[in-house]
């Protein structure tokens, strides 16, 4: 590899992040796809693995009398702190790992596990959305498969399968989707089956400025209507704040008009745009990264944040939506203003929360393959998989996954998986290691023959699956039915240390109690077994035919 | 002590309750000398709720028309709402829970009066005592002897009649250094590590005054404890300038040219009229319905209650660390020696020694060190969070230990062999109990009020079958290690279960505990059969 300068150095120390008395010596390795320390002392052989494109940043601090320190932050929020004794050796370290870590090629490109080509294939079949339509009982009377979106003709950022009302015809489609950005027209996001007719749909904001007006449009909006015959009236969530949705219309973008469009009630819930986010994800890092804060230190900048706020405003409006469409049984109408950030948020969230298959370790795939890859959230630029705009980056996706998170600390019998099944996704939406986020959208991931050339997480995680199994869910229990009557009062929210202090050992609990019961989950069923085989056995000889 | 002088409405009927968790319901309220009863008036699951009055911290009354209401708020942290009909009726039932809630007379109070019919007085009361713990501790016999010298309490009226001192120091000795402590707390021992033989002794603050007496035989003392030792160890709960401050008023602490063997750290630790202050802005602002993130993680930060959590744990783990790692014998004080010194050996002891952590074990942990050792149980948990009283004595130094212990199995669900609905069952009966355990404020008021012949002992009770079955830990693993807790502000948490006990999200997690106690359960079975 011409990027590495230097391929090994010895007597490098590894910093604990903080306990800075505790510090390993070791040698340092660089290959052409991990960086690797290993502990040179005591007698176990301990190593800490680091993925090229992981690596976020690299940075040489001022030399000390005890060598040179480099910094390197990553995507999955470990941060290692090196100090390595000569400068130089320092410097050549620094130098190939911004090269390396600016990766030409993306690794799940090359990344090639002992798999041969018929089971990659079929790792891809693993997931199939028709399937999960075909759940929702669709196609119906209601809803039918458009064809409009095949090569990517009306909007290029969405799927090319798409459902639609049963009503709305294809010029009412494209007219709508002409005064809609990037084309991205009302489309069903997630039906409920036969016996509740209320569905939720998804777009991008109209292209209203402040007095335009589309027929089509309007008559997208009244067909969602008609496709649920139990209300008289439908919801549209605008989920931006006010300001900024009055704020595009000068723009020539903005808001459905509730004059306009006839029954439609319309509702903004105030979620911060990408960069607010990225801003207080960055300032609560820095709090996490604070050496020995006080309680008072740590409160006030998880405060000052704003983190959790941002949190609670995703969840609240995902219990609006899925209030609306449980309770009351009316569809609603979701749109940020691209509607691939906000929108899939809290399409996600109001997904857990009204349907149990969704809190399954494949209905939890399912959801993030249909709301986040399928409709087109741009992984490659929010999770910067190559350089490009640093005001594209944004940590929309770690929302999605915390408030699940959050979800699950309030419900631990309701969710199939388990805390480390979200940490491992949060992992490989940055790792680049599988096919899955690669791209922007659908479009982009065919161009780049995804599917020929990659592996798929989803298939990974699923031959994994006791690792990601929570023992404590009941699928039967209350408070698995159903509606999830989530609280947002304020202190329900909790910090997440386990995934942004997630390599600080020191911080967590130092016995599990879920890999108890796994191990006594496990027993239990065998001994079942036994107990089963024993009685058989007994029946066995009972049955045995008179001679 | 008549009661009946104080109720002059002793029965409403068609009363409304209200009670969190639950749909109001309609029935008759009934007062008596210590109790508040409400029966449902539905026949067919007739619902009672009996409450202590004791336990009712503070009532607002509101007229409206010809009834009024009546909101209860209890020192457990519930809220309870009655919709009384007739003036007159509700002004009277306002009147008896605030004076029967509220009654100074310790003999007239309910554990003088609890008989349950399964249980008999006289019965023995408590877990053990100095004198059993001393023999059961064979180790102490060659350094250490048991000194009957406070046998009539004239030496240190807080303590037990029976203390370990070192063998080598006589009660004339002990008489004089007792002088020189405040309320005559000399040093005792209270904890002997079996590894490696160190001792955590507790004691008050020396009295030296602004003129800096000193005193032999108090030296003499703390030089025996450390005897065939290079050094010991003094953590004092105060701040250094707290500590030069006490000298001010006759206090002070043990300077380095009279105890030139001993090494001192100050850590100050939030006690009294502070703490009080820490857990009434917490509850508070758990009870703020304002539905702002900014606001209640300010609240939070502003109640300083997790700072308190935060520096009582790392308190231990420094003491701990005196102990276990650094291999040194402590001397733990503050001022009065009955509140952080006796918060921070408990946590020690549990961190170090796995005889603490079973139930048993934890038990007497608290009897040893809260009851015997003497915390003022009687002012220090008057009142509680809702109280419009005057603060007078009143801190919740019990139930921040309480709080962190919770942290402690929080981060080793598996070490400790309670769990916590033990924890909230003792952070409730602190403040309102049947039993006698809690009353008064040391052993000598226990006994002029024969508290131990005349009411049931609470640890007694929580170690019947069923009650331990209750709660036990069901994932209870005994670790001879130490647990050494983490202290960072991201390893501590909020405890739901005892401060937002009235909401439906600590059901959850309630349920999710039976769900463990269930598979446990489940498969103990099979693996027996």
């Amino acid at each position: 590899m011409e990027h590495i300068r230097l391929p090994k150095v010895e007597n490098v120390k590894l910093l604990d992040r903080i306990s800075h008395r505790r510090r390993r010596v070791g040698t340092l390795y660089l290959t052409a796809t991990h960086t690797i320390f290993v502990e040179s002392e005591a007698g176990v052989r301990n190593e800490t693995w680091v993925l090229h494109s992981l690596v976020c940043s690299v940075d040489k601090l001022a030399a000390t009398p005890s060598g040179c320190p480099l910094l390197i932050h990553c995507k999955n929020f470990q941060v290692l702190h090196f100090i390595i004794s000569k400068e130089q050796e320092c410097h050549d370290i620094h130098l190939s790992l911004q090269r390396l870590s600016h990766y030409d090629e993306l690794y799940c490109f090359s990344y090639k596990p002992n798999v041969d080509e018929k089971e990659r294939r079929q790792e891809w079949d693993f997931l199939d959305l028709k399937a999960d339509y075909s759940r929702m009982g669709l196609p119906s009377s209601l809803w039918k498969l458009s064809p409009v979106n095949q090569h990517y003709k009306v909007s290029d950022t969405y799927p090319a399968d798409l459902f639609v009302p049963e009503s709305a015809t294809p010029p009412v489609i494209v007219g709508s989707s002409k005064f809609r950005s990037r084309g991205r027209f009302p489309a069903l996001s997630c039906a409920q089956g036969e016996s509740h007719t209320a569905a939720i749909c998804r777009s991008s904001q109209p292209l209203s400025g402040f007095s335009a007006r589309c027929l089509e449009d309007e008559q997208m909006l009244e067909a969602i209507l008609r496709s649920n015959p139990c209300s008289d009236f439908m919801y549209v969530v605008d989920t931006r704040p006010k300001l900024n949705a009055i704020a595009n219309r000068a723009a020539g973008k903005g808001y459905e008009n509730e004059d306009n469009y006839s029954n439609i009630k319309f509702q903004f819930v105030g979620i911060e745009n990408i960069h607010v986010m990225r801003n207080s994800q960055q300032k609560m890092l820095e709090v996490c990264e604070l050496r020995s804060p006080s309680m008072s230190d740590f409160l006030e900048g998880l405060e000052s944040s704003g983190w959790l706020k941002h949190i609670k405003a995703v969840l609240d409006a995902g219990i609006f939506i899925a209030k609306a469409v449980a309770e009351e049984g009316v569809s609603v109408l979701i749109h940020c203003s691209d509607g691939w950030d906000r929108t899939s948020q809290v399409c996600s969230v109001a997904c857990v929360l009204l349907d149990p298959y969704y809190r399954t370790l494949r209905g939890f795939m399912v959801l993030i393959e249909k709301d986040w890859v399928s409709f087109g959230h741009k992984f490659s630029h929010r999770c910067k998989h190559v350089v490009g705009d640093p005001k594209e980056v944004s940590p929309i996706i770690d929302q999605l996954l915390e408030c699940v998170w959050q979800l699950m600390e309030q419900f631990p019998c309701a969710f199939e998986f388990n805390e480390r099944f979200l940490i491992t996704i949060h992992n490989h939406f940055y790792s680049c290691q599988f096919g899955n986020f690669i791209g922007n959208n659908q479009r982009e991931r065919i161009e780049l023959r995804v599917h020929e050339r990659t592996h798929s997480l989803w298939s990974y995680l699923w031959a994994n699956r006791t690792d990601y199994t929570n023992p404590l869910y009941r699928p039967n229990h209350s408070q698995t039915q159903g509606l999830l009557r989530a609280s947002t009062s304020p202190y329900s929210f909790k910090f997440w240390k386990g995934l942004y202090n997630r390599f600080d050992h020191g911080m967590h609990p130092r016995q599990s109690v879920e890999d108890y019961l796994r191990a006594i989950q496990e027993e239990t069923q065998q001994l079942e077994e036994q107990l089963s085989s024993h009685t058989q056995v007994g029946q066995g000889y009972a049955d045995l035919p008179q001679a | 002590m008549e009661f009946a002088e104080h109720i002059k409405t002793a029965n409403v009927e068609d009363v409304v309750l209200r009670q969190p968790l639950q749909p109001p319901s309609r029935g008759t309220l009934c007062i008596t000398g210590h109790h508040l009863l409400f029966s449902d008036r539905e026949e067919s699951d007739s619902r009672q709720v009996l409450l202590l009055l004791r336990n009712i911290d503070a009532i607002e009354k509101r007229m409206s028309g010809s009834s009024g209401t009546i909101t209860m708020k209890c020192k457990d942290l519930r809220v309870l709402q009655l919709d009384i009909p007739g003036m007159e009726q509700c002004l009277n039932i306002a009147h008896s829970i605030e004076t029967l809630s509220c009654l100074d007379c310790v003999s007239a109070m309910y554990p003088f009066f609890y008989r349950p019919v399964d249980l008999s007085l006289p019965e023995q009361w408590g877990l053990s005592s100095p004198e059993m713990h001393y023999s059961q501790m064979k180790e102490l016999y060659e350094k250490w002897r048991l000194s009957t010298v406070n046998r009539d309490y004239s030496v240190c009226p807080s303590y037990p009649p029976a203390v370990i001192v070192p063998k080598s120091i006589d009660d004339d000795t002990l008489k004089k250094a007792a002088k020189f402590r405040q309320g005559g707390r000399f040093p005792v021992l209270c904890y002997y590590h079996k590894k490696n033989g160190m001792v955590i002794m507790r004691s008050s603050q020396p009295l030296l005054g602004a003129n800096r007496k000193r005193c032999k035989e108090d030296e003499l003392l703390l030089q025996a404890v450390i005897e065939g030792s290079d050094k010991g160890y003094i953590i004092d709960t105060r701040s250094m300038q707290q500590a030069q401050q006490a000298r001010m008023t006759g206090g002070g602490f043990e300077s380095k040219s009279f105890y030139d063997r001993w090494k001192r750290f100050h850590r100050q630790m939030e006690r009294g009229k502070a703490l009080q202050e820490s857990l009434i802005k917490l509850v508070e602002a758990c009870g703020d319905e304002s539905n702002n993130m900014d606001r209640w993680l300010s609240k939070l930060e502003n109640s300083k209650w997790l700072s308190h959590v935060q520096n009582a744990l790392s308190t231990a783990g420094l003491l701990v660390e005196c102990v276990e790692r650094d291999g040194h014998s402590v001397l733990v004080h503050g001022s009065e020696g009955t509140d952080c010194s006796l918060l921070i050996s408990t946590l020690a002891q549990l961190i170090m020694d796995p005889c603490c952590r079973t139930m048993e074990g934890f038990l007497g942990l608290l009897e040893r060190e809260w009851i015997q050792a003497r915390h003022p149980f009687q002012q220090r948990c008057a009142h509680s969070a809702y109280s419009h009283a005057r603060l007078q004595q009143e801190s919740p130094v019990f139930l921040l230990l309480l709080d962190c212990v919770w942290q402690l199995w929080r981060q080793f669900p598996l070490a400790l062999g309670f769990s916590e609905a033990l924890l909230l069952r003792l952070a409730t009966e602190v403040y309102a109990s049947d039993y006698g355990t809690f009353l008064c404020n040391s052993d000598q008021e226990r006994c002029a009020l024969e508290v131990k012949e005349r009411t049931h002992c609470l640890f007694r009770a929580l170690l019947r079958p069923t009650e331990r079955d209750y709660y036990s830990n069901p994932l209870y693993e005994r670790t001879e290690l130490a647990i050494w807790p983490s202290v960072h502000p991201q390893s501590l948490q909020l405890w739901k279960g005892y401060f937002l006990r009235w909401t439906q999200q600590v059901r959850h997690l309630e349920e999710a505990q039976e769900e463990i106690r269930n598979m446990v359960i489940e498969w103990g079975k099979l693996a027996r059969s």
